[in-house]
């Protein structure tokens, strides 16, 4: 077993690597990191998860990881990924939920929610008016869909529900 | 065959027709008809280029010859993929891309709900994730399908005559092989004919919502499962490849 303390101060190390595209979103936030264990050899393994499985951001995260970790006196460690079972909106934290409004992207919907009312009721991050309108499903990212705000009418970017 | 090759040819079917649909949408990138969908045919096409990445390289591991994602992409020729006939069309004007990416929306959803209850895990996992990507996607052609059908007189036109023209390529997407027969025997797979009914259930309810009439299964052309594809899969497969072709080994 990789010592508790020991595996805490990794998951910290690795709290400090931020999405390339949401920058202001730590890969903590996002749940891209599934858990830190022990290998074969006792080094360190980081077992993250992709959010998409064409996401282009993914390779960047994990050079960034490495080059974090090799920053942070880690010499020897593996990054291990694993699909199953597979990622969901629902493991991004209340703190990332809250960033992302901050920076403008109205964070998804919780999946219990939209299969109980059989559609994503999305709130404009600006005004917080739920009068809001799907401009398209597909957005700048595989993640987002892009919406606009029928109040304030200004265009968001939307964190899928997946 | 042994077990394992039908393994990796069952891999390459589900690796290619991710791999060569993706490079279809890709080639929409600048030319859509609106912004929006410019953005949504190429974050499908990427969508679709990342389930093909997770199937080659399990395809490859499973050949054991030291093949990657990347040998299995670039340095196979045509009689090597086994991928649907429908993916490698033209993309046509906007209705025809939307037709063909609608047929195999509804029957790929249909196809990994399967796969996702495989007894490999592995496998599971891959079509556990694609399925909440391929839900977007197929909402995203139903919706097209409706407002070009149930649109103008040109677009639904112009969407039914795409539909006439693809209608015969869909047969081969239910067919069972030996391969199919194998794997769905040892539970990797899936039974594909099985999936008709619902297949047809769900197209005749968006085309009939479309005002759109379901062609008669007139003719049918197969041959994918053999390698034996339409001559457009020859000048795809040249632009895509060429690059690693020309310059083997070459990195970013």
């Amino acid at each position: 077993m990789v010592a508790l303390a020991v595996k805490d101060e990794l998951i910290e190390i690795l709290a400090l690597v931020k999405d390339p595209e949401i920058p202001v979103l730590s890969i903590a936030d996002l749940g891209i990191i599934r858990r830190v264990e022990e290998g074969e050899n006792g080094h360190p393994v980081v077992v993250i998860t992709p959010t998409y499985s064409g996401c282009p951001a993914t390779e960047v995260i994990e050079a960034d990881i490495a080059s974090m970790l090799k920053l942070h006196g880690v010499p020897d460690f593996e990054i291990k990924t694993e699909l199953s079972p597979a990622w969901t909106t629902d493991w991004i934290t209340a703190e990332g939920r809250r960033k992302l409004k901050e920076y403008g992207i109205a964070p998804p919907a919780n999946r219990g929610k939209v299969a109980l009312l059989g559609h994503e009721e999305v709130s404009c991050p600006q005004c917080n008016s739920n009068r809001t309108e799907q401009v398209s499903e597909f957005g700048s990212t595989a993640c987002k869909a892009q919406y606009k705000c029928l109040d304030c009418l200004e265009p968001f970017d939307y964190f899928k529900c997946v | 065959m042994t077990d394992k090759d039908m393994r990796f040819d069952y891999l390459l079917r589900l690796g290619d027709n991710s791999l060569i649909l993706g490079q279809r949408l890709a080639e929409w990138c600048g030319h859509a008809p609106m912004l929006e969908e410019d953005l949504a045919l190429t974050n499908i096409g990427l969508d679709l280029l990342g389930q093909a990445r997770m199937f080659l390289s399990y395809a490859g591991e499973v050949e054991g010859k030291g093949r990657d994602e990347d040998r299995l992409a670039y340095f196979r020729d045509t009689k090597d993929w086994r991928n649907l006939l429908l993916l490698e069309q033209p993309n046509g004007d906007f209705a025809k891309t939307m037709a063909r990416q609608f047929f195999f929306d509804a029957f790929q959803y249909l196809q990994f709900e399967g796969l996702a209850k495989s007894s490999d895990d592995r496998l599971a996992g891959i079509a556990a994730k694609s399925l909440k990507e391929i839900t977007y996607h197929r909402r995203h052609s139903a919706d097209w399908i409706i407002r070009l059908g149930d649109g103008t007189d040109e677009s639904h036109e112009r969407i039914q005559g795409a539909i006439d023209d693809l209608w015969g390529y869909l047969p081969e997407m239910f067919d069972m092989d030996a391969v199919d027969d194998a794997m769905l025997a040892d539970g990797f797979g899936v039974d594909v004919a099985a999936l008709r009914p619902v297949w047809d259930d769900y197209v005749n309810g968006v085309l009939a919502e479309a005002t759109l009439i379901r062609p008669a299964d007139s003719w049918s052309v197969r041959g994918s499962r053999e390698g034996k594809h339409s001559e457009h899969l020859g000048y795809l497969l040249a632009e895509m490849q060429f690059l690693p072709r020309a310059y083997p080994d070459a990195k970013w």
